[in-house]
């Protein structure tokens, strides 16, 4: 046995491959003991420090810090006995190992190479380079060497690897031969409604957007692959413009729905937010009669406004959008026309003005839009108007947004510019008397200054219900709120 | 508030107060007296108080090594019980000979003073066997890995100790099972509790609660503190400081000795702290602050029960010194011996299938065996 001992990295938690050596301990010259901490590594999982696991001297280092080694690599050698003198010199004691590991890391690639597991299986080769693995666990980049076969032709050289292994047994005893015939693949099962794909793949689809029901799986048993789904998307982008526009666009946007490759219709059940959604819309609509005024806007100083604001301590951990800016419009000329923010309450023959403002945000979320509100928004600073905007929009992606923050809304903003549209004739919430829709804002040939200059336009668009008010109240509104818009600075200083 | 049960009396003392009987100062109370009335004391001799001492620093030191070894490469993976050391011995000399115990994987303290021999876990950890030992003979059951599967065979078990009589007196036997605040969330556990109760079985629920499941804090395990749930199942429940080793024995001791003459289950809540990793996969840096690790430092059990024998004249620096190197002893020895644990034969794995064997399993094995004959250099 030597007494020069290499220390090779381990797998330091349950089927890691590597480890970055975050720093040295020690150096080489150090005398060290048995559990002396040597080094620290970083893994996926965790950052250990490695206890010495003989003591002696320090005789190499391997890696630098900031180096990635692989598992099963020396990182340190160790002279176990250094009271006997110094280390004789013959060949180099760890050379003979060195082969040894280079010849099985060739061997380990080679049959990695060779395909030894299946695709698709654990451990085995995936789509795009990656390799199938469980969950937490790194993939397996090693592989054990395998005695060969006695009486077996040598001739199983990389090449021949993808035969079946049944192939290569003619010496094995009788009784026990792997018989490997050729099992056909398994017809594809294709049952309505249920599309089979792994739940990483389900991911990736809902991630891109697309609809698992439309792709033909090429997997096992049909399913969906991870290579299926970006094939899908490839092509819809290359599809012609319109063709994505009229036959992918329903198909990426409904989810949920069974698909009749027959009919090609699909069917989708009226349940949750959607049915919610139905009902306020046909309440709203056929109750309350609905105008909607328009005004475009050159909004260029509120845009730099916003940027002055993002640099600003008081902004500093939020994400603010021209949105922030709307509110704080509305919310301002409200306080000068109570009116548009109350409710017509037909059984009691009153419409009740509200003192307070429930800032409404329409947002769209997985499960549906919903109309969350920011209580009393009127009260807030606009550093907490911003946050609570914030709050508000992550709560309701993440679809935790608490039945208490969907009612009680006063007045509600939908931004349907973030989609790149101009604006729109948004449908009053139900119990609300409007609602103002923002616009794409968007670069455009405005006059300025009497001149025709690049400037930053949107379009408001303003619904309310008529039975409350008049075209002069709603006009005398959409107008304030483009003017603080246009101008926001001067608007504080007036209004604020 | 009777003494050792004291309520908020500092950031030591969770909310609600547990049963003290050394703080972390060393301080020793001749008893604590809870709510109900129940007065709880242990009553060692000078020389029982050392030996506690020598087991809490034992396992630890053995602990520590195996921490070393897994970071060596020489296990797969170790759930290291630093910090629940006082839990662990505290309860596990609490059993009597006749007791039987139904530990999670983390229970090494407990294993120790059952007297078995602590290398018997290891090969499961370094993957060479199963880990089993015959669970009668040290009336010890084999490490469950699954959350809070054992406390079904425990409850089964107790049940069975009622029904083959051998309970209803002070010679009786009683069960004890451990479980993590984790596994309370689990529906075997809730399931345990239920049988138990119902079936009155002599059975003792040992929670540790180290404050983390994984990475999940207690406080989004549970709405109210631990213990308390065995009132909706109909035993008493109880929280004992689980970082003092006399409190721990005491509680424990009282708890096995109701179980053990037909009075019934009862939880209890060792309230104490994981100081290192959940397990050598695991990161604990990442969920919980450093702050909070080093005030939990300062309750150790074993410092405190040092300090109690220094204060008290029971031991010097002589008796700490040799402790010490016995425990490093047994730490290198069990080294060794893990490190010549033979690796398995592919074959093995045929061994213990059934009992008395079967034809299947033996054609299976000899095919193998042939399988295996017909690689190069298999001369043996």
């Amino acid at each position: 046995m030597s007494r020069i001992k290499e220390f090779n990295l381990p797998d330091l938690g349950e089927g890691l491959t590597e480890g970055e050596i975050l720093s040295w301990l020690v150096k080489v010259g150090d005398t060290i003991e048995l559990n002396q901490p040597i080094v620290e590594v970083e893994t996926a999982k965790a950052a250990v420090e490695i206890p010495a696991k003989w003591g002696g001297v320090v005789t190499r280092i391997f890696h630098e810090a900031g180096t990635v080694v692989e598992v099963g690599k020396p990182i340190i050698s160790i002279d176990t006995d250094p009271s006997s003198g110094p280390v004789p010199t013959e060949p180099a004691p760890t050379s003979l190992e060195t082969q040894t590991t280079a010849a099985a890391a060739a061997a380990a690639t080679t049959d990695t190479a060779g395909g030894e597991v299946e695709a698709g299986l654990i451990g085995g080769p995936a789509p795009g380079g990656r390799t199938a693995v469980l969950v937490g666990y790194g993939p397996r980049t090693t592989s054990a060497k395998r005695r060969p076969r006695t009486g077996t032709a040598t001739s199983a050289t990389p090449a021949a690897t993808t035969t079946p292994p049944a192939a290569a047994t003619a010496g094995t005893p009788a009784g026990t031969p792997p018989t490997a015939s050729p099992t056909p693949a398994p017809a594809p099962v294709t049952r309505p409604g249920l599309v089979l794909a792994k739940p990483p793949v389900r991911k990736l689809a809902r991630d891109l957007g697309v609809d698992l029901a439309t792709i033909a799986g090429t997997g096992p048993l049909g399913s969906v692959t991870r290579d299926d789904v970006h094939q899908a998307v490839a092509q819809a982008r290359s599809a012609p413009d319109l063709d994505v526009a009229v036959e992918a666009a329903p198909a990426v946007t409904l989810t949920g729905g069974v698909a009749d490759a027959g009919t090609r219709e699909q069917r989708i059940l009226i349940k949750g937010v959607r049915k919610l959604t139905a009902a306020n819309m046909v309440a709203s609509a056929f109750t309350a009669p609905h105008v909607t005024e328009f005004l475009t806007v050159d909004v260029t100083r509120s845009v730099k406004t916003l940027e002055k604001l993002r640099s600003r301590p008081e902004f500093a951990e939020q994400r603010i959008s021209p949105l922030l800016l709307v509110a704080k419009a509305v919310l301002l000329a409200i306080k000068r026309y109570p009116m548009v923010n109350s409710t017509w309450s037909g059984e009691t023959n009153e419409i009740v003005v509200k003192d307070y403002v429930n800032l409404g945000i329409a947002a769209a979320t997985e499960r549906g839009l919903i109309v969350p509100n920011v209580k009393d928004a009127g009260r807030l600073t606009l550093p907490e108007l911003a946050t609570a905007l914030n709050d508000l929009v992550r709560t309701a992606r993440s679809g935790k947004t608490p039945p208490a923050d969907m009612t009680g809304g006063t007045f509600s903003i939908t931004n349907v510019g973030v989609y790149g549209v101009d604006t729109g004739t948004p449908i009053l919430p139900p119990g609300e008397a409007a609602i103002l829709a923002l616009g794409a804002i968007r670069p455009t040939p405005w006059v300025h200054n009497g001149k025709i200059k690049i400037r930053q336009v949107t379009t408001l668009g303003l619904s309310f219900d008529h039975r409350i008010i008049d075209g002069e109240l709603g006009s005398k509104f959409l107008r304030d709120v483009g003017a603080f818009l246009a101008d926001p600075k001067t608007a504080m200083l007036t209004w604020g | 508030m009777a003494k050792g049960e004291r309520d908020k009396a500092g950031s030591d003392v969770p909310a609600g107060g547990f049963v003290q009987l050394l703080t972390p100062d060393g301080e020793r109370f001749d008893s604590a007296t809870t709510a109900d009335g129940t007065t709880y004391t242990v009553d060692f001799t000078d020389e029982e108080y050392r030996e506690l001492y020598r087991d809490l620093v034992t396992v630890r030191r053995l602990d520590t090594e195996a921490v070393a070894l897994q970071r060596q490469g020489e296990l797969g993976i170790w759930a290291s019980l630093l910090g629940q050391e006082a839990a662990q011995v505290g309860s596990g000399r609490a059993l009597r000979p006749q007791d039987m115990a139904f530990p999670t994987y983390r229970e090494h303290g407990v294993l120790y003073c059952r007297g078995i021999d602590p290398i018997m876990p290891f090969g499961l950890f370094r993957g060479v066997d199963q880990g089993g030992w015959d669970p009668n003979e040290f009336r010890f059951n084999t490490y469950t890995i699954v959350i809070g599967s054992q406390t079904l065979h425990a409850t089964g078990y107790a049940m069975g100790v009622t029904m083959d009589g051998r309970t209803g007196s002070a010679d009786g036997e009683a069960v004890i099972a451990y479980f993590g605040d984790g596994a309370t969330s689990q529906g075997e556990v809730n399931e345990s509790f239920v049988w138990s109760g119902v079936f009155n079985a002599p059975i003792v629920f040992f929670c540790q609660n180290n404050q983390y499941a994984i990475s999940e804090p207690l406080e989004r395990q549970t709405r109210v503190p631990l213990h308390q749930r065995a009132n909706g199942y109909g035993f008493p429940g109880i929280r004992v400081d689980g970082n003092d080793v006399l409190a721990t024995y005491a509680v424990t001791r009282a708890a096995l000795d109701a179980a053990r003459t037909g009075q019934g289950p009862t939880l209890i809540e060792a309230y104490t702290y994981r100081m290192g990793a959940h397990t050598s996969s695991d990161d604990p840096t990442r969920y919980r602050i450093s702050s909070e690790v080093e005030s939990w430092k300062a309750k150790d059990p074993i410092s405190r029960l040092k300090a109690f024998l220094t204060k008290q004249q029971l031991a010097g620096e002589d008796f700490f010194g040799e402790v010490d190197e016995g425990a490093g002893k047994l730490a290198l020895d069990l080294r060794e011996r893990v490190l010549a644990m033979p690796d398995p034969q592919p074959v093995a794995m045929f061994d213990n299938v059934y009992p008395n064997g079967s034809p299947e399993i033996a054609a299976q094995r000899r095919a193998f065996e042939d399988y295996q004959a017909s690689f190069e250099g298999s001369g043996h």
